[in-house]
């Protein structure tokens, strides 16, 4: 069969299974919108901005497990997708990125929307292409979505210099990939097994701290099982939020700089950390000499360059968390009873730290995570922006599932949360949709509500409006003296007539006994997005808060 | 500590930005850094002269195997290898120091490669101790230019 390689790049995307792509238009890469203008199998979505385009496939991706595939042109539109694939980066989601190139004769010359994008995303990528010839589309595009979603997810960027998009090829879509440098381990070894699997019954006091690792690899089930079968109690990262189910009597919920106080206690005093798919960030572990000091260390990761990066480990094994603790569950006999002094320590902390806020006659931002929860039974996919906000729905938003939970942890992009609500709620046409916004962040990509407007997208954008950038704000507050040096928003723009403008719907609250009403009224529009804008508390702060450099247990409760 | 790194990978194009980039960004410092192709025309190796603690090599190692286009990698204990380096020394010579030069040319196994009426160029090859050693003892010469190439370093026996 005789394609162009435009038309050999959309055949080997059907052949990977690609249904979706985002993107948007330009010189270098119009032959491949020649192609899809007629194409059926593949959906374009066209977003009004490249880094929108890449959230997006993002947010599909993470929601859906899927590899989110986005598309852009040479030079700014490249370059525009920049934030986006670092973001994917940081929290290992498999994306394939096509950009176009400028024709191979003009390469090299500063030519017209010409930029080294393979040089600039070489550090934020897990893998890049410069394609300069037409009969190598269809092995790289093969190997791009093979690189992208196994061993450690991440993202690969394919650019196309635009003469290979037109010359004709014979198509041959390869079978297999031949990359003798990339074979990752997927079964952890039996001799670290077993090690782990004796520290485990001899400890008194086992923590479970598990990651978004968990989640890419499908691990949630093996997690309770591991977990159940021992009795060990589980704190997980941002990113691994509904990993565990945070109503599981075994749950300590999220740890580290926002955790709960009893997360992080229970750290600081076990004896035996289980760490899986989890990279012992900074936001997690505090002043990391004094992280878990008490504690042996077992580190399970897919990535073996994760192991020892930040921490000693007593036991590393390099393999897959879903494998890994299917084999450890396996192998593991609880010789230490059930843990019960522990637990019940556990359990005393539990009840004298629970996640807290003071009632008022304000909207308190965390009452209305707490309401999203309960209207929507937690069975909405919470999206968020970065800022308290974030945390405020990762403390309160009680997920019980894996991929319900897409959020920019590792980068903290703002900006993020309603693009890659989008991709989410493409991914998830039945499914609830929120994305949970600051009213600085939603301001960084609002000309999405555009793409959302159009394709009839019914998103709930709960803006937690304190007219402030709040996260910054509390950290002039309480390190630099209240010294609010270029936080405040007074200014912002009416974003209920913003979203109007677009053709969305728009509800403001200003009241706390209106929030669950307009919830429930936002939930009935199913034609189109909904922007609420919740006037809320101004100066609330987001507590328990580790100050940056200190130890967990030095958190500030309120 | 420093550590010479041998890095075996595929001949394609940015793999040497890809590894270059690597040591850059953790912060480890190059000191040398040699590129040439092996016994198999599509593999090259890198070998490299760098300088930093156990942990960051260990870290650097791992990174390095993470890049698609890495085959292996190892860090070359000094006595487990044999290394070289080549260069080329420009040095001032006339007639009555021609003589005393080429004797530390012979001291030093290395040869003289051109001749002109006022300076001698000499190869040598050698470890890098005795490359620089020859280095100052020519200095007092006057050297007019000077090249050396990265140490390059294979590990000894099978």
């Amino acid at each position: 069969m005789e394609l162009t390689g435009a038309q050999a790049l959309i055949e080997s995307l059907k052949k990977e299974g690609v249904e979706l792509i985002f993107g948007y238009p330009g010189g270098t890469v119009l032959p491949i919108y020649d192609v899809l203008y007629k194409e059926k199998a593949i959906k374009h979505i066209l977003t009004r901005h490249e880094q929108g385009a890449t959230h997006a496939a993002d947010g599909y991706a993470r929601s859906t497990g899927k590899v989110g595939v986005c598309l852009a042109t040479s030079g700014p539109g490249a370059t525009n997708t920049i934030t986006g694939i670092a973001t994917a980066f940081m929290d290992s989601v498999p994306l394939v990125v096509i950009t176009g190139q400028v024709a191979t004769n003009l390469i090299g010359r500063d030519s017209f929307q010409e930029a080294d994008v393979t040089g600039i995303t070489q550090p934020i990528t897990k893998h890049n292409y410069l394609v300069k010839r037409a009969e190598d589309i269809p092995t790289v595009v093969k190997e791009a979505f093979h690189i992208a979603r196994t061993g450690r997810p991440g993202p690969v960027v394919i650019d196309i210099a635009k003469d290979a998009q037109v010359k004709k090829i014979k198509f041959k879509y390869p079978d297999k990939v031949n990359l003798p440098g990339y074979k990752p381990t997927l079964k952890g070894h039996p001799r670290q097994i077993k090690a782990a699997a004796k520290m485990i019954s001899i400890a008194k006091k086992p923590v479970i701290y598990a990651g978004g690792g968990v989640i890419s690899a499908g691990g949630a089930k093996e997690l309770k099982d591991f977990a159940e079968k021992l009795n060990i109690p589980v704190t997980t990262t941002m990113m691994g939020l509904g990993a565990f189910p945070e109503d599981h009597k075994l749950a300590l919920r999220m740890l580290g700089m926002h955790g709960t106080a009893y997360a992080n206690y229970a750290i600081q005093e076990c004896d035996l950390l289980i760490a899986v798919g989890a990279r012992f960030d900074d936001r997690v572990t505090g002043h990391l000499p004094t992280f878990a000091p008490k504690a042996k260390h077992i580190h399970i990761d897919i990535d073996p360059a994760e192991i020892g990066k930040n921490v000693r480990v007593d036991v590393p094994i390099v393999g897959d968390a879903k494998q890994t603790l299917k084999d450890l569950t396996e192998k593991v006999k609880p010789e230490n009873g059930k843990h019960d002094a522990w637990i019940k320590q556990i359990d005393e902390w539990k009840d004298k730290y629970p996640l807290k806020y003071k009632k008022d006659k304000r909207i308190k931002p965390q009452y209305v995570v707490e309401m999203i929860q309960q209207v929507t039974k937690g069975k909405a996919i919470i999206c968020t922006e970065v800022g308290q906000h974030q945390m405020w729905a990762a403390q309160y938003s009680k997920l019980t599932v894996p991929r319900t939970w897409v959020s920019s942890g590792g980068l903290g992009t703002m900006g993020y949360g309603f693009p890659a609500a989008i991709g989410a709620q493409f991914g998830n046409p039945d499914k609830i949709v929120f994305d949970i916004a600051g009213d600085g962040s939603i301001q960084m990509n609002m000309q999405e509500m555009a793409t959302a407007v159009i394709h009839k997208l019914p998103i709930k954008i709960a803006v937690l409006n304190n007219c402030f950038l709040g996260m910054v704000r509390q950290w002039q507050e309480l390190l630099y003296d209240k010294r609010y040096s270029s936080t405040n928003l007074c200014n912002n723009p009416d974003l209920c007539k913003i979203a109007e403008a677009y053709g969305a719907a728009a509800i403001r609250v200003t009241k706390p006994d209106e929030v669950k009403n307009a919830l429930e009224k936002a939930l009935k529009i199913k034609d189109r997005p909904v922007l609420i804008d919740f006037a809320v508390a101004k100066e609330e702060n987001v507590f328990p808060f580790v100050p940056p450099g200190q130890a967990l247990n030095e958190m500030l409760i309120d | 500590m420093k550590h010479t790194i041998s890095v075996i990978v595929e001949n394609k194009p940015g793999v040497l930005h890809r590894v270059s980039g690597l040591f850059s960004r953790r912060g480890f410092n190059i000191e040398s850094l040699a590129v040439g192709t092996t016994e198999k025309p599509d593999v090259s190796r890198i070998t490299i002269v760098a300088e930093g603690d156990d942990q960051t090599l260990e870290q650097i190692i791992k990174q390095l195997y993470k890049q698609i286009d890495v085959l292996k990698v190892f860090d070359l204990p000094a006595d487990q290898a044999i290394e070289r380096e080549l260069a080329l020394i420009k040095v001032h010579a006339n007639d009555k120091t021609r003589q005393e030069v080429t004797q530390i040319v012979d001291m030093f196994q290395a040869r003289v490669v051109d001749v002109a009426e006022d300076s001698l160029t000499i190869e040598v090859s050698a470890e890098k101790d005795k490359v620089e050693n020859m280095q100052k003892l020519l200095e007092k010469f006057g050297i007019q230019e000077l090249v050396r190439t990265g140490k390059i370093a294979l590990q000894r026996g099978g």
